[in-house]
């Protein structure tokens, strides 16, 4: 899943080091329009259904806490 | 006759000095605070500045209430405040700084690191600390007695086709005649909540900070990251009870890609007003759809002629691939369709969209050649001075005699003997379900029509045989590229330019 994540992550927005970032969200590295690109990616790929609920700054901030995200999504279905 | 928009300000904190006026998630402001506060940096701007009048006062600005105060104290010393966005790229402040010349820097202490960037200049100040001087009335009111309603109020920089930033001055008179036609065209009162989503240096915003003081209402400023939580945006808006938005069209975009208004509604909206690029009829129907009660305003202009020029209220329902009338114009206000300098006549001809009245600003900051070009004689006058601006928008009137844009003038190509408006292979193509966003630019070397599109997926086959039957056979793209995101300026408008350097 991880190297997945990566390859989308690195795809959206290829000049930042997702390994390293913690607080993607919080220092602004990701926008509004990087959130919404990520949510349709992620669905498709991970067959997932990010709702509106689960779209959090905490959820988002580092590529650890979105792997997360995933697993427990696809946990509940 | 009001002359300053300051008269505004002290109206409000006349008539109820405690009702809020601005306010953030970390603070509010009632008018007869702000304006002490707005006096107080402008008595200590003033005397830093020894006497200096109608000169750009930079202010950085984050997303809070705080550059507010700076706008308003550079006003009250006899200038003009000049927002620029903190988080901008060091060499893009500097070229607008170079550009200015700017009689003084504010920021505020978290900006401590930038401004000593700032090397070439010296006149830097926090605003913290303007804000100990004890406003001199006595002081504020002669520079006020000498003030014009011609006077420059702010500049506003704008992006530019060929990559340097121009600043747009405008004048008091050009947004006191905006406020005017604003809150009699769309009714807004002292019962009104704004929740501003664009950046201060970004025109929308005006239209914000001048509706609600100009009625008296409050105006809060909405968080960016709040866009990418959309929960977040919605509880806020609706713990504030936002009755009016003056947002982006990309900002409309967003709830509409994130299908939030399914799952969660803002309660109190009242008004819905967009501009920034043309509203894509899938987005406006899906709000539409959920949020059937508020007026929708799709409103129309460029910075130079003061935000907005003409404005349609959405009343019937549109079809995707419709495009939405950019409507008739404001009450004084003029609008003309030109070819050159001819007038178009002939009924649907499309023409440039040429703008008179006294929503003209006054030029570009230092930069004569440009303001020439773009601000120039009316040549359907040959008998007195008078201004028109060019805005480079090619529109025409549809049959029910609304103005609706089309496209660029520099979008119109002409292919295999063909005269063909990008705008139109972009509208059939926006309207197909599977594209997110697209941008069609012409390879002249080539002679290709390139559509760059943003989808889930790669799915050129699909669109060239939907496009096939709404297109005839030449103006289908001869190549599509597909990204999974196009690039934004920072007003978050697709970039143009940087796709076109792609080709």
């Amino acid at each position: 899943m991880r190297e997945e994540l990566m390859k989308i992550l690195n795809e959206l927005r290829p000049e930042v080091d997702f390994e390293k970032e913690k607080a993607l969200i919080d220092d602004g590295v990701l926008d509004s329009f990087d959130i919404v690109a990520l949510v349709g990616d992620l669905n498709d790929t991970f067959d997932v259904n990010i709702n509106i609920e689960d779209l959090l700054p905490e959820n988002f901030n580092s590529a650890d806490a979105m792997i997360e995200l995933i697993t427990k999504l696809q946990g509940e279905e | 006759m009001q002359r300053n928009v300051l008269e505004y300000l002290e109206q409000a904190a006349g008539k109820n000095p405690d009702k809020i006026i601005f306010g953030d998630v970390k603070e509010e402001l009632s008018s007869r605070e702000f304006m002490n506060l707005a006096k107080r940096a402008g008595t200590a701007l003033a005397g830093k500045l020894h006497g200096q009048r109608r000169k750009p006062v930079a202010v950085l600005c984050d997303r809070t209430i705080r550059p507010l105060i700076a706008f308003f104290g550079a006003v009250y010393s006899g200038n003009f405040y000049v927002p620029i966005d903190r988080q901008m790229p060091l060499g893009r402040v500097c070229a607008m700084l170079e550009t200015l010349d700017p009689a003084a820097i504010l920021g505020q202490r978290q900006d401590e690191k930038i401004l000593w960037q700032l090397t070439e200049w010296e006149k830097k100040y926090f605003l913290e600390d303007l804000l100990e001087t004890p406003q001199d009335e006595e002081l504020l009111d002669e520079i006020r007695r000498e003030a014009l309603d011609t006077d420059p109020l702010y500049a506003i920089f704008t992006s530019g086709s060929t990559g340097v930033p121009k600043g747009v001055l405008v004048s008091h008179r050009s947004v006191i005649d905006l406020a005017d036609q604003f809150q009699e065209e769309f009714g807004f009162t002292q019962e009104c909540i704004f929740g501003n989503q664009a950046p201060f240096d970004f025109d929308v915003s005006v239209k914000d900070i001048y509706s609600a003081l100009k009625s008296g209402a409050v105006m809060y400023v909405i968080p960016k990251t709040m866009f990418s939580f959309p929960v977040k945006l919605i509880d806020y808006m609706n713990e504030k009870k936002i009755t009016s938005v003056i947002w982006a069209v990309s900002a409309m975009r967003i709830l509409e890609n994130l299908d939030v208004l399914s799952q969660k509604k803002p309660l109190w909206l009242k008004h819905i007003m967009f501009s920034g690029e043309a509203m894509p009829v899938r987005v406006l129907n899906y709000w539409r759809k959920h949020l059937p009660d508020p007026m929708y305003v799709n409103l129309y202009g460029p910075t130079e002629i003061t935000c907005n020029c003409t404005f349609y209220k959405v009343e019937e329902a549109f079809q995707e691939g419709d495009l939405l009338p950019i409507g008739k114009p404001f009450k004084n206000t003029g609008v003309l369709l030109l070819d050159g300098d001819r007038p178009v006549t002939e009924p649907g001809a499309l023409g440039e969209i040429c703008v008179r009245g006294s929503c003209l600003a006054l030029g570009y900051y230092n930069n004569r050649e440009r303001t020439e070009e773009a601000f120039c004689q009316n040549p359907l006058n040959i008998s007195y001075p008078e201004k028109i601006y060019r805005t480079g928008d090619l529109g025409r009137y549809d049959e029910a005699g609304r103005l609706v844009f089309v496209s660029r003038k520099d979008h119109q190509i002409k292919h295999q003997g063909h005269r063909i408006e990008l705008g139109e292979i972009e509208a059939a193509a926006s309207s197909l379900a599977v594209l997110e966003a697209c941008v069609c630019v012409y390879d002249r070397g080539r002679e290709v029509i390139c559509l760059f599109y943003q989808a889930r997926n790669p799915c050129d086959k699909e669109i060239l045989r939907e496009l096939g039957k709404k297109l005839p056979r030449y103006m289908l793209p001869g190549r599509l590229e597909y990204m999974r995101q196009l690039p934004l300026n920072k007003n978050g408008k697709i970039d143009r330019t940087e796709l076109a350097k792609k080709i």
